[in-house]
């Protein structure tokens, strides 16, 4: 399971208020903790600083980067940001994102394969979100087809399905699910990754929710998330998921983790 | 003599099929359509409002009372329409160009459909030119927008501008809402309201509009 950190992320405030002040041992700190924990990638966003987000984002990079050795996960929507980051980091990077809107993949592309990241890619073609799964699906398996068909290797994709909020549409979750299960099935190489908080928005207990839908995606193949690592029920969780689905080998892992005290017990 | 409160009742249990029948049921008892509105529905409605905003009330559960309510409107419109009985006030609501998410606009729209006001929804990823040529329209007294990302939300400030160079600030009134916006945000880019939730969004475009 590849685990990318969230929470460099300016929209929480004291990743805003770091980076205002430019408290670079602050944000390092922040990376640190998460990798420690079992972070492969770090999502970087400083979309909220608006016009100002590529001086903050590439702030952000070159502080963590000159002091932790850790993949990026550069997330914005902005190309040139992107650019400036990726030129920053280098090879082997995650961007995120990339989609079938009409504007945006033309955009995405070229930092692509320019800069060999691997790439999130969001099921969505532009205009409303499709909820049924033939009309998702289609997005996802285009979407598939188009960026191999233009040179990106399978094992660099991760398509994420758009899980939205099952207190609005009660199908939201079994259509991820078959959305996992039918691009794996089609294209084994490529990855699928989600985020796990939009599932439980306006439901009370939301962690239980993204909990419970963490294992029941792992078991329909999803093998990347984007999540808080130091969310230690989670992490917890996923451990235990990992290890039931005969991914663990001697259930080393999970030892691992309850002599670290990392189970909650 | 029937009881407004029981309608208000199914209305917030979501119980769609009773709250169109006890209106109607009203109805032939010889009520007013404008006091089934405001004692039933938007009491109802109110009440909702009130308890989402303490989290006593789920997303699910307003959205299934938004539907009761929609019920009893469906009975009610015509026979409003008859009286000559006017809404609380009229709102263009969209999501701002860039953006997807439409739960939180859709709440505010039920609540203020629930509150009587006409509410014409423009949908998602709205562009600037659409906010304007619908607050052009007559009769229009607030335009809201919703944004969900701290990339789109400077939109809102473009629509702002916009209105005011169509003239039209002086006879309508802006609000603004979603997760990044805040007070301080709104009176920065020049909105008359800002309202932290659904239920606050109400209050916030009665005291717009005045009623």
């Amino acid at each position: 399971m590849l685990i990318v950190g969230e929470r460099i992320n300016t929209s929480r405030r004291p990743i805003a208020e770091a980076t205002e002040k430019r408290d670079a041992a602050f944000i390092c700190q922040e990376a640190r903790a998460q990798l420690e924990v079992g972070a492969s990638f770090l999502d970087v966003n400083a979309g909220t600083f608006g016009e100002k987000e590529t001086e903050n984002l590439i702030w952000l990079v070159k502080s963590i980067r000159s002091k932790v050795d850790s993949p990026l996960c550069i997330d914005s929507s902005d190309p040139e940001a992107i650019h400036a980051a990726l030129e920053i980091c280098g090879k082997g990077m995650m961007l995120n994102s990339i989609s079938a809107e009409k504007e945006k993949y033309p955009a995405i592309l070229p930092l692509i394969k320019e800069f060999g990241c691997k790439v999130v890619a969001l099921c969505l073609a532009g205009g409303e979100i499709p909820t049924e799964l033939s009309s998702k699906l289609k997005i996802g398996l285009d979407l598939v087809e188009a960026l191999l068909s233009d040179g990106v290797k399978a094992e660099n994709i991760y398509v994420d399905p758009l899980i939205m909020a099952i207190g609005v549409d009660q199908q939201t979750g079994r259509v991820a699910l078959a959305m996992i299960k039918e691009l794996k099935t089609k294209y084994p190489d490529i990855h699928t990754i989600s985020g796990l908080s939009n599932i439980s928005f306006g439901l009370p207990v939301r962690k239980l929710l993204n909990r419970t839908f963490l294992t029941m995606a792992m078991a329909a193949g999803l093998d990347a998330v984007i999540m808080d690592p130091l969310d230690k029920e989670m992490m917890a969780t996923l451990t235990a998921a990992n290890t039931l689905l005969g991914l663990d080998y001697c259930c080393g892992e999970y030892i691992t983790a309850f002599r670290n005290n990392r189970l909650g017990r | 003599m029937f009881d407004l409160k029981t309608l208000s009742e199914y209305l917030q249990k979501g119980d769609a099929k009773k709250v169109g029948e006890l209106t109607a049921q009203a109805l032939a008892e010889g009520l007013s359509p404008k006091t089934i509105l405001s004692e039933g529905l938007i009491a109802g409605m109110d009440i909702v409002g009130a308890k989402f905003k303490k989290n006593e009330l789920f997303v699910p559960e307003v959205l299934i009372a938004a539907r009761a309510m929609h019920a009893g409107l469906d009975v009610l419109k015509p026979k409003l329409a008859e009286t000559g009985a006017k809404p609380a006030g009229r709102i263009v609501i969209g999501t701002v160009k860039g953006d997807l998410h439409d739960i939180g606009k859709n709440l505010v729209k039920m609540m203020l459909q629930g509150a009587g006001f006409d509410v014409r929804d423009l949908g998602i990823d709205v562009t600037t030119d659409k906010f304007v040529a619908a607050a052009g329209e007559e009769g229009v007294q607030i335009v809201a927008m919703s944004a969900l990302l701290s990339t789109t939300m400077p939109q809102m400030r473009i629509i702002i501008e916009a209105l005011h160079k169509a003239g039209l600030l002086s006879k309508i009134k802006t609000m603004v809402g979603g997760a990044p916006i805040s007070q301080k945000y709104a009176t920065e880019i020049g909105a008359d309201g800002f309202a932290p939730d659904a239920a606050s969004a109400v209050d916030k475009a009665r005291q717009l509009v005045g009623v």
